[in-house]
């Protein structure tokens, strides 16, 4: 039990977010009105996504340092986790886009597909797809974890450019590209006010450990089914 | 000649009245909030429901884990 203590600080920082997301003062901003919200909610998916696919990745660098298949089902079930929450992520930013760039600042429906942060996501979403098409793959247990913790390796590489370089390079209706304040949005501290990060910093620890719950979770049913393949 | 400046006076008050009401007027030209939602307390509706849709998703993970640790018991 002495070890669940940052379940329960999971529990208790979203308790906060939802309370102090909902109820506590924000900016007041044109355009994003009390949808600044969002910020609390989307982008902390993001957020949890990156650090699980980090995860994930260090878990596939593990797993060829010894070749333990423990590592293999780690990576794995850490990466699922970090792809729900893109996908997640990804469905929050179109309900979040309609209302602040389709309604507010009237723009097609051509320019908003052709935002590079929306197809940088997509295309990072689209190479973790591949990893589990690639695990599925496979019949031959150790060939699949070792061919897939490469490619798990490169997949986190790809999140470099598709979502963090690319997207602040070029023009962008989201936060963080050269025509807004440039940088990144959410850790510029000039740019996100102390209101918005008195909940913000606190959100994304609390989801990011519900995440993280959750992937024990499923690695630990991995566990108990592969447990006559893993010698340990 | 009294009246004359007095008039004047009147004028530059009307004026700077005039200006004064200008001023608070685009004072309030402020973004939307929905502050309706926070005078009639209707916000505390929407945080009860986020509230239990979380407390309801974290009893369901924590059952969750219970189960998973009874197996691993079991098993050993």
């Amino acid at each position: 039990m002495q070890k669940n203590w940052w379940k329960i600080l999971s529990f208790l920082l979203l308790i906060y977010t939802v309370v102090g997301g909902f109820l506590m003062e924000v900016p007041h901003l044109f355009i994003l009105n009390e949808t600044i919200r969002n910020l609390y909610f989307h982008v902390c998916m993001w957020f949890g996504m990156m650090i699980l696919f980090g995860t994930s990745f260090v878990y596939s660098i593990k797993y060829l340092r010894g070749f333990s298949l423990r590592n293999d089902i780690f990576a794995h079930q850490f990466a699922a986790v970090g792809s729900f929450f893109g996908i997640l992520g990804y469905a929050t930013g179109t309900i979040w886009a309609n209302y602040t760039w389709v309604t507010d600042q009237s723009q097609s429906l051509g320019s908003i597909l052709k935002e590079p942060k929306l197809i940088g996501a997509a295309i990072a979403l689209l190479i973790y797809g591949a990893y589990f098409v690639l695990r599925g793959s496979f019949t031959d247990m150790d060939k699949k974890a070792r061919v897939s913790a490469v490619y798990n390796i490169f997949a986190f590489a790809m999140l470099f450019p598709s979502i963090w370089i690319i997207p602040r390079l070029v023009g962008s209706l989201h936060p963080g590209a050269p025509g807004s304040d440039s940088g990144n949005p959410a850790l510029n501290f000039k740019d996100v006010d102390s209101r918005l990060r008195m909940v913000f910093y606190p959100a994304i620890i609390g989801w990011t450990l519900l995440g993280v719950w959750i992937a024990t979770l499923k690695i630990r049913l991995q566990l108990i089914k592969d447990k006559s393949l893993i010698n340990e | 000649m009294n009246k004359r400046f007095s008039f004047l006076v009147f004028r530059f008050l009307f004026l700077a009245f005039g200006i004064l009401i200008n001023l608070v007027a685009f004072g309030q030209n402020k973004p939307d909030m929905a502050d309706l939602m926070r005078s009639n307390g209707k916000i505390y509706v929407v945080v009860a429901v986020c509230l239990t849709i979380l407390i309801g998703l974290f009893v369901y993970v924590f059952l969750l884990d219970r189960k998973i640790s009874r197996f691993e018991k079991g098993k050993d």
